[in-house]
Formats: C-alpha cells, structure tokens, sequence
C-alpha cells in the first residue's frame, strides 16, 4: 500500500476519534455530574444512557434553526464553522503512538510530524478565538457580543502565561516537536517531575482556553444569560458546545504529551522485547502504546468534569488578576530557575521554583490580618 | 492526477489575492478585519510551502492570532452604522490615492531591480527554514542587532504599561 494511503488512514481515524470522544465526553460529563450530584445521570437511552448523545445529536438537527433578522447572517452561519474548524485542526501534530510498520514502510502514528508541532498547536488555538468573536458579534446582541469580548481577552491573557510555561519545557527538551518531547521522556523521566510548576500553570491556562469553570466566564449566564451563544439555536449551538468538547480533549492529549510521556510507559521497553521486533510484534506494542495515551488523555478529559463540578466559578476582575498578576510572572520565574538547573546540569531545579513559592505563600498568608484571609483574594481595595 | 507543490501554489496564491483584495474592496470594516486574517493565513500557508515552518508558524501566532484579535475587537466596538461615510471626504480620497501610487512605484522599482539568487538545487539545504537554522543564525552571527530588537520590545512594553495605567483620582470602569 502506499505510504500516503496509510497516512491519510491514519489522520481520519485521528479525526473520527476526537469525534467520537467529544460525542462520548457530553455524556460522561451528565454522568459525572450526575455521581457527584447523587443522581443517576442519564439512563433512559441505551444501557447506562449510552445512546444520549446520538439522541441528543439527532434532536439538535431536527430543532428549528433559527437566524436573527437584525443578525449578520454569514457570519453568524461562519461562527460555529470557525469554531469547529480549528477545534479540529490542532490535533493534527499531537502523536497518538510510535510507528506502525506496514510491509517495509514505517510509518508514525501522527497527522503530521514537523520540527514546529507544540507552535501549531499554540498557532491554533490563537486562531480559535475567532469562532467565539464572530459569532458573539454577528448576533447583534449585547449579551453576546459581551460573551464574545471576554473570551477574547480571556484567551489572549492566559496565551501569554502558556506560551510562557512551554518554554521552560522546550529549554529541556531543546526541541519544539512533540514527538520529540515525548522520545526525551522515555523511561519513566517524566516532565511532570522535573517541571511542577509549569504543568501547573499550563493546566490552568488549558482550562481557561477551553472556556471551561472555573473560567466560563464567555457563557456565565447569572451575568449574560448564555454569553456568546445566547441568540444560537439547533445545531450552531451544538457546534459551539462540541467544538469545546474537542478542544478539551486535545488539550487533554497535549497535556498527557508534555508532562506525562504521551505512549510511553513503565516497562514498555521489556513489553517490546517480549513482543519481538518483527512487524506484528512492534505494532501490537504501539497499539499498547497508543492504549496508554489515551487513557492518559480521558483521565484528563474526566479531570476537567472533576473539576467542573467541583470549583465555583471565578469572578472577571479575579480571573485577569490570576492570568496577568500570577501566572504571568510563576512562568517567567520557572523559565529562569530552570536555566539555572540547565546551567548546572540539574534537572529537578525546578522544584526549588515550587519549594520557593509555597515558603512566600506561607509566610504571606501568616503575615496577613485573620480578617482577611482566604485562598481567594477579596475585592481590591479602592 | 498528481498533486504537486506548483500547483498547490497556484491556488494558494490565487486565494491569497482574492482575499487581499477584500481587505481592501469590501465595505463592511467587519468582513474587511476578517479578509486580512485570511490574507495571513494563506500567507503562513505560503511559508510553510517553502519549508519555513517557524516562519509560518509564528507569523500565524503573532499577526493572526494576537494582533488581528486586537483590531477586530476595535472594530467590534465600533458602531457601524454611524461611522459609515465620516472619513471619506476629498481630501483624504486623494492623499489615499498618492500614498498608493506612492508605494506601487516604491514596490515596482524594486521588484525591477531584485535579481532571484537561486541556489542551484542541488546545494539546497532543506533545513534552511528550520528553527535550528534560526536560532544559530539569531544567536551568533546577529547577535548584538538581536539583543537590541529585544531592548526596543522592551521599551515599547514599558510604554504600553504607563500609557495604560489609571492615575490617581481618573475614573476608572
């Protein structure tokens, strides 16, 4: 078979799962809510409500699809279309797997492999505000437009703070290809244990660019009814709240990547030499390997419903103060603690970036009136 | 039928055109922000045609994705339908025309002059748009104008920072 045909095998089946994984994560999300809440959850469409999404997908079509007359009607059709899109297409570097061999062609589990990918991921993402601006604008609403213009301001802070805590990780790897991150991960030397900090920080900037609470605040609806997607009815909406759910779940993948060794995992080299090294035996490996990452993957993608139902939601004065006052500097400081480390040849000098803030932290909150004290600061004083 | 690099620059190009041409020929401020978008994303679709993926790719970051964020959210703040017809008096319709007749001939001249230095192809180095390349390139050779573009960056961020911050007493939203 030709190399090409392989590939192009490849890239749809990496675009179906993500589609199918953002179908399936609506109804884990109502199951976890459900569990956390002490309610069932669904359960009347399929065995434990397994069939709500294609349910739920067949209702969005069928629905009346609405279009504002005062509204600009092309962009208000282009808005989930964006939105979609680049949800989609960031996916295209994150490598789900090692190689597959094929007859005598080796070929890599990934859309594309370039020497930039961690940059087009980041490339994209800044494009995928534009899904939310152009259709908060173009529905000629307040509330909308007001949804549109905090989740462009949102995203552009927290860009920073990320672009910011991924360069303490390319200092290390001293490439910008994913793959190449995952490779230097090999063994069970994990970036997560040599940058805390930065796994940190980037967490937290994936949750606000995916638009998820604790920074919802582009659909908070107590403040603006239902933010950008407020006039969006039938299956624009449902675009707009998959294409969320697909950016979670590659943010999830780019985490797992990053920080937690993508498909690698412990023993996997004993498991391949058990296997053998003929072309059975190393793809039946990276079938394992691409097990591991995945799981890696929905245990992110569980951890972002976890914390869904968990924390409240932030106030906007406080969000931008966290993106600009905290993360902001914590990056800058972790980059240079760990060209200190890179200087020194320690890798672990990161944690004396942790240790560091944890010892400032401590002594400002001892240091501080009982009256006002609390993990979140109060209102700032005028 | 065979997909090549050519003919897939044909297309880039053609689209590239047509969606600069709006930025410029469209009325509504609004499809005209989002043509330019496009306009810079075929153009990192161009680079990336010729192997200068860094290039590319941060050209989509920086110009796509910051800075048209910026302009849109400027437009968007604009209340269209009064600001239709204010600026387009006379005066500023033939200052507009000579500063483009301007430029054409800037552009033309030198484009008159340019001579293509290409490299044979087999001396071609395919790294040539790598961030390696870059970054040797960057840090050794061109170090010193690097670091004073970096100190400009700076200046113009602690300008950005005063212009920006509420003085005492000023009403602040």
């Amino acid at each position: 078979m030709d190399i090409f045909w392989i590939k192009a095998i490849i890239v749809l089946v990496i675009f179906g799962l993500s589609l199918v994984v953002a179908m399936y994560s609506t109804w884990a999300e109502r199951k976890v809510a459900g569990y956390m809440q002490d309610r069932p959850g669904p359960n009347r469409a399929g065995w434990g409500g397994l069939l709500q999404p294609l349910a739920d997908a067949g209702k969005m079509f069928f629905k009346e699809d609405f279009i504002p007359a005062q509204a600009n009607k092309w962009l208000f059709i282009a808005g989930p279309c964006l939105a979609m899109l680049t949800a989609l297409l960031s996916s295209a570097v994150v490598p789900f797997g090692d190689t597959i061999i094929v007859g005598s062609d080796e070929v890599q589990v990934q859309g594309i492999e370039v020497n930039i990918g961690i940059l087009w991921v980041f490339g994209i993402v800044s494009l995928g505000v534009y899904g939310v601006m152009v259709g908060g604008w173009a529905s000629n609403n307040k509330f909308s437009l007001l949804g549109a213009i905090r989740a462009a301001s949102q995203n552009i802070s927290y860009e920073l703070a990320m672009g910011l805590s991924l360069i303490a990780i390319i200092m290390m790897t001293g490439s910008l290809s994913v793959r190449d991150i995952i490779n230097t991960q090999h063994g069970g030397s994990w970036n997560l244990l040599y940058q805390p900090l930065g796994f940190i920080i980037f967490l937290t900037c994936a949750f606000a660019e995916c638009n998820r609470t604790p920074f919802d605040l582009p659909e908070c609806e107590a403040e603006l009814i239902g933010g950008y997607h407020t006039e969006y009815s039938s299956m624009k909406l449902g675009f707009y709240l998959f294409a969320e759910y697909i950016n979670m779940f590659v943010s999830s993948c780019v985490v797992s990547a990053l920080y937690f060794g993508g498909f690698n995992y412990p023993f996997m080299d004993k498991v391949a030499e058990a296997l053998g090294t003929d072309a059975t035996g190393h793809n039946i490996a990276t079938a394992i390997g691409f097990g591991v990452f995945f799981a890696k993957a929905l245990f992110f993608v569980f951890f972002f419903m976890w914390v869904r139902w968990t924390l409240p939601r932030f106030r906007y004065d406080q969000l931008m103060n966290l993106g600009w006052k905290s993360l902001i500097p914590l990056a800058i400081l972790n980059i240079v603690v760990t060209g200190i480390g890179l200087m020194f040849e320690i890798r672990w000098f990161s944690w004396v970036a942790v240790i560091l803030i944890v010892g400032v932290a401590l002594v400002q909150a001892a240091l501080k009136p009982k009256a006002a004290r609390g993990i979140l600061e109060a209102a700032p004083v005028r | 039928m065979p997909i090549t690099a050519d003919k897939i620059w044909y297309i880039l190009t053609a689209l590239t055109l047509i969606s600069a041409l709006a930025v410029i020929l469209v009325r509504n401020p609004m499809y005209s922000v989002l043509s330019l978008v496009l306009t810079f994303f075929l153009l990192s679709c161009h680079y990336f045609l010729l192997n200068a993926q860094f290039l590319g790719v941060v050209n989509m970051i920086v110009y796509a994705g910051a800075i048209m964020v910026l302009f849109l959210f400027v437009v968007m703040f604009l209340n269209l339908r009064e600001y239709r017809e204010e600026t387009k008096n006379n005066l500023t319709k033939i200052g507009a025309f000579v500063m483009g007749l301007a430029i054409l001939g800037a552009i033309i001249a030198s484009i008159r002059r340019l001579q293509y230095p290409m490299p044979p192809s087999e001396q071609f180095n395919i790294k040539t748009g790598y961030v390696e390349t870059l970054g040797d390139l960057l840090f050794r050779d061109y170090l010193l104008p690097f670091e004073l573009v970096t100190v400009l960056f700076f200046i113009a961020m602690v300008g950005a920072i005063i212009i920006g911050k509420r003085e005492k007493g000023e009403r602040h939203f």
